[in-house]
């Protein structure tokens, strides 16, 4: 296994590689597209933390993702404020959010957690959809600041920040999955009674993991305020984000990074190429297809298969 | 008289059903102590009221002098009292060693050669280093039993308490568990088996305390438990179908 400097190295390098994107690949729709496939990825590796690690599932995916996309928003709105700042508000949201959502059902059981994740949505967007300041149902017109010259361009600027965002949140699963947390997360996901009297403070751990996976899927809904220069509702608490986040990585496989990166890799990839070409509306029943059918054929992801495949031979 | 784990009065109950008591229970340093009794008569419920899984209704439970009766789990596990369950919670999704590293982890010993080194030694004496690499799904019946005890003896327990940890094995296997928890106690712990296995528990144990519908009906020596007309009763005449 490559050692985490080394890894963090690899990861910061494809990141500036980005950089350079813009001066070879000439025609920015590309950046439109795969800042989405960017954004899913670092979606899909914050759900795994809490849902792939430590076997809670988050139905409400969608929520972090608004609430970031929305924090963003209204910090343009009101301060002016720079997509760092941004990006810091949204976590800290997330953060607060994954937190007391934890905190108020995982004491119980693990199914009032997945309740509580889908009441989230409905609780938020109900919240914003009667904000005025927020542009309640009709959605709120951002104007975000012109990209730095270098990028040429507000799609390939955004495609960068997400680019770093993905790698960053890679580097933090790496780190949680090698670590002692990682060890505890996957002991919760086991057996909860069998862990604690092991002396991991599960509770603790679950809520370590409720706010780390909450912050980074708020912060990939950040930079949207600045991609679509809008932010409405629907599209912020859509449907769409709730399911792909536990799509993709149940696709990939849920026990190591790889898993989500790959996930969304190729069910956004196909669900960008199916936009195009099809409809919208044709990705959720896709999307409900395939999960289905790795559900029943394939528990363990891609990722699984082929684990199966090694130890079989 | 010297006490290491004391139990004053535990109660427990699930809605209308009193599970547990109360009872008094005291366990002494370096002790083997047998727990017995019908199915459901509570043995499972007060080891879960000791270590701490829920906490008992009433009563209170004292561990090396200091009260423990509302402390989660993960530190009465710390403090040294630790257990196997009845029916084996291993890590799935990780390997033999990783289970053992899970409550390393939290030994506050760090350095990671050492932790491993101490994994694999626990791991020789339970028979398990071949199984070293290999998923804990795909250890036998025995193999788990053996990673119940093991993943409990890593963390240098006071206490352990081995719910039913033969239940199901052979005879072969069953004298490889006792002896084992023999060698345990050898080396200085305190070991609360429960067990049905009549005459494992009997040639193990220097006290017995048997339960019925969660009260303390007969407690003493093997063959004092074994001569007490109500253990006869209640436990022996349910047992004979074994
Ligand atoms: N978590 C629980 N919820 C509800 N009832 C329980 C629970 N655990 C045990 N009981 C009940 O408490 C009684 C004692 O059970 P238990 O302690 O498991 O017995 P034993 O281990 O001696 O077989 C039984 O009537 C059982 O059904
Ligand atoms: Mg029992």
């Amino acid at each position: 296994m490559m050692r985490m400097p080394l890894f963090i190295a690899v990861a910061a390098l494809v990141a500036v590689g980005g950089l350079f994107l813009p001066l070879v690949v000439p025609n920015p729709f590309y950046f439109y597209a795969g800042y989405v496939v960017l954004q899913y990825m670092v979606i899909a590796t914050g759900w795994n933390i809490l849902g792939g690690y430590a076997g809670y599932t988050n139905f409400g995916a969608s929520a972090f993702f608004g609430a970031g996309a929305y924090m963003a928003a209204f910090l343009l709105k009101a301060f002016g404020a720079p997509m760092l700042v941004q990006l810091i508000g949204a976590g800290c949201i997330g953060v607060i959010l994954g937190v007391a959502t934890g905190y108020l059902t995982l004491r119980i059981q693990g199914i009032y957690f997945a309740i509580a994740t889908v009441a989230l949505v409905v609780v938020l967007e109900t919240l914003v959809h009667n904000t005025d300041y927020l542009g309640g149902a009709a959605g709120l017109q951002v104007l975000a600041p012109a990209p730095p010259a270098w990028f040429g361009g507000q799609p390939q600027y955004v495609f960068f920040i997400m680019l770093v965002l993905t790698v960053s949140a890679v580097v933090v699963a790496r780190w949680i999955e090698v670590s002692w947390i990682g060890r505890s997360l996957r002991a919760i996901r086991a057996s909860e009674p069998a862990a604690e009297c092991s002396g991991v403070p599960t509770l603790r751990l679950k809520l370590l993991a409720c706010a780390i996976s909450g912050g980074i899927m708020s912060m990939a809904g950040a930079p949207y305020a600045t991609y679509s220069s809008y932010v409405d509702p629907v599209s912020a608490f859509s449907l769409t984000v709730g399911l792909n986040a536990l799509a993709m990585p149940l696709i990939g496989g849920t026990r190591s990074w790889p898993g989500p990166v790959l996930g969304a890799l190729l069910l956004a990839s196909v669900q960008q190429v199916a936009t195009v070409t099809i409809s919208s509306e044709f990705n959720i029943l896709a999307v409900g297809v395939v999960l289905i059918a790795f559900v029943a054929l394939a528990p363990e992801g891609l990722l699984g298969l082929r684990a199966f495949r090694r130890r079989v031979s | 008289m010297n006490v290491l784990l004391s139990v004053r009065a535990v109660e427990k109950s699930f809605g209308a059903v009193r599970a547990l008591g109360p009872v008094d229970v005291d366990i002494r340093p370096r002790e083997r102590l047998g727990l017995i009794g019908p199915n459901g008569s509570g043995k499972t419920t007060l080891i879960n009221c000791i270590t701490g899984l829920f906490p008992p209704d009433a009563g209170v439970i004292v561990f090396k002098g200091i009260d423990i009766t509302h402390e989660p789990a993960y530190r009465r596990a710390r403090r040294g009292l630790s257990r196997s369950f009845q029916i084996p919670r291993p890590f799935v999704g990780m390997t033999v060693l990783e289970n053992l590293l899970v409550p390393m982890d939290y030994l506050g010993k760090g350095g990671g050669s050492e932790e491993i080194a101490r994994a694999d030694e626990v791991l020789a004496s339970v028979g398990l280093i071949a199984r070293r690499n290999d998923p804990s799904e795909a250890l036998s019946q025995l193999e788990l039993r053996k990673l119940e005890l093991a993943r409990a003896l890593v963390a240098e327990p006071e206490v352990l308490v081995a719910d039913e940890a033969m239940a199901g094995l052979s005879e072969g296997e069953i004298d490889d568990i006792l002896s084992l928890l023999f060698r345990l106690n050898e080396s200085g712990v305190a070991v609360v088996m429960i067990e049905h296995i009549m005459h494992a528990v009997m040639r193990f144990s220097e006290r017995i305390i048997c339960l019925e519908t969660g009260k303390i009906i007969a407690a003493g020596t093997p063959s004092e438990v074994a001569d007490n007309p109500l253990v006869q009763k209640v436990y022996f005449g349910e047992q004979n179908h074994r």
